[in-house]
């Protein structure tokens, strides 16, 4: 397919790995954080950290929207999905991610309508087509899937759907990053930015890494190529003693994003005084809300719902993966208490979360070269 | 649920609601262009999350890059070439 398969030459990757291997600093480690849990899933399944040097580890990001959204936000999402009249709509991903008493599949199990969109447009042509119910989305996601939220909101508000609300989980990419630089614990030396979400809001929000962090950032794609490319980028930058924000993925993403996007966000949603972050805590404006003009359908506004901070199951390391802190092996319930087919935590449920990349293509153990963080 | 695909547009569905059938894998889809810059077109290629394109993909920079990893490759190839030489030289 088109700008797929051009993007996966073994030829190249092999090519692009021995060029790495020569740039590489010779007399200290690397660690270079990958932000998305896209790349995650990618570089387990192409096998790109075979391809990497020794010396030089991936550690992974808080960039999977799933495994971020706490346990007290799925116990809401579930209240919301048990009010009566209710169709509850949300991602596949989360239908699975358990809350303090069972999940969204659980609720349904129990009584509750909740069903699968793989849009939240798909939501709001569910609420036309049954205006005697009430039809709600569970809106996650960061600056990547906010817009469509945002468009799809301004097409309810424009067509009068009064019967479709949005429960909004949407949080920013900038706060964690800086709450995950700020922590004393982990030392990272570059960044591989998140493709999509810059495709939104573009590369010059991460200007803070590089002149306040004195960080390397790459903007990365997400094919194989791009992958390698972007790391050997910053390790270029790294042998040169350099610390600026470079864009890879120049065939989507632009410096100042995309302002239609960013506009429609900017009409519809604003920032929370502060939002709780699995693994992370609360962060200060780092969420979103809808905007007062659209109470009439803000899920928040017009249900009544819990609310409550409740920490992770006890066994579930999920927040410490999310920092970078600890590997999915290292976690005691990894691939034995904890599977995709039975998650405890929300990094084994999604297909982005680093657990389910790990589980699912075979990688229980440390790999070679692999240095401690 | 985050990643995005290329798609290529084949048919503008509802000009007014910014409507189009998207390509993506074989699969024939109707997604958002409400995102786009100007009208969407027969023959654009969009990056596709969550029913919406996103954006247009570049093609002038995807052949860009594209054209920088095989540059490399072939020098690599060269130089892979000219080491293999050597060391049969060598034994």
């Amino acid at each position: 397919m088109r700008y797929i398969d051009e993007y996966r030459s073994g030829g190249l990757a092999r090519a692009l790995a021995s060029e790495l291997a020569e740039t590489m600093p010779q007399d200290r480690a690397l660690a270079l954080m990958e932000v998305c849990g896209g790349h995650t899933h990618a570089i387990y399944k192409h096998g790109i950290d075979e391809l990497l040097p020794p010396g030089l580890e991936l550690v992974h990001g808080p960039g999977c929207p799933v495994c971020v959204i706490p346990v007290g936000r799925v116990d809401d999402a579930i209240s919301l999905a048990l009010e009566p009249n209710v169709v509850f709509t949300t991602f596949g991903d989360m239908m699975r991610v358990p809350g303090s008493k069972g999940s969204l599949l659980d609720a349904r199990s129990r009584g509750a309508d909740v069903r699968m969109v793989y849009s939240p447009l798909d939501a709001l042509e569910l609420a036309s087509a049954n205006p005697e119910r009430e039809v709600i989305f569970f809106a996650i996601g960061f600056e990547t899937t906010a817009p469509s939220t945002a468009v799809t909101l301004l097409r309810a508000q424009a067509l009068g759907i009064e019967n479709f609300s949005v429960f909004c989980n949407h949080v920013t990419i900038g706060p964690p990053l800086k709450a995950i630089l700020d922590a004393p614990e982990l030392r990272l030396d570059g960044l591989i930015a998140p493709g999509h979400v810059s495709a939104v809001i573009g590369s010059r929000p991460y200007d803070f890494i590089a002149s306040d962090y004195g960080r390397p950032v790459v903007v990365a794609g997400f094919e194989p190529l791009d992958i390698l490319q972007s790391v050997l980028m910053l390790v270029r930058q790294l042998a040169a003693g350099r610390a600026e924000v470079e864009n890879q993925y120049t065939r989507l993403v632009r410096r100042d994003g995309n302002p239609r996007a960013l506009e429609a966000i900017e009409q519809t949603m604003e920032l929370r005084d502060s939002f709780e972050w699995r693994g992370l805590g609360s962060i200060p404006s780092s969420g979103l809300r809808l905007r007062e003009e659209l109470a009439d359908w803000d899920a928040e506004r017009r249900y009544e719902v819990p609310g409550v901070s409740v920490p992770d199951h006890k066994a579930c390391q999920c927040g410490q993966v999310l920092r970078g802190l600890v590997k999915p092996w290292e976690c005691k319930v990894f691939g034995t208490a904890c599977t995709p087919e039975s998650p405890i935590g929300t990094c084994m449920v999604s297909s982005e979360g680093a657990c389910a990349a790990y589980y699912h293509y075979g990688r229980n153990r440390p790999k070679r070269g692999t240095v401690p963080a | 649920m985050c990643l995005g695909i290329p798609a290529q547009l084949v048919e503008i569905v509802d000009a007014e609601a910014k409507t189009a059938k998207a390509e993506i894998g074989g699969v024939r889809r109707i997604v958002s262009c409400a995102l786009l810059e100007g009208d969407a077109r027969v023959g654009d290629w969009v990056l596709v999350h969550v029913g919406f394109a996103l954006d247009r993909i570049n093609e002038e920079q995807a052949a860009e890059t594209l054209q920088l990893l095989s540059d490399m490759g072939e020098a690599y190839e060269r130089e892979l070439e000219e080491i293999r030489k050597t060391a049969e030289g060598a034994a």
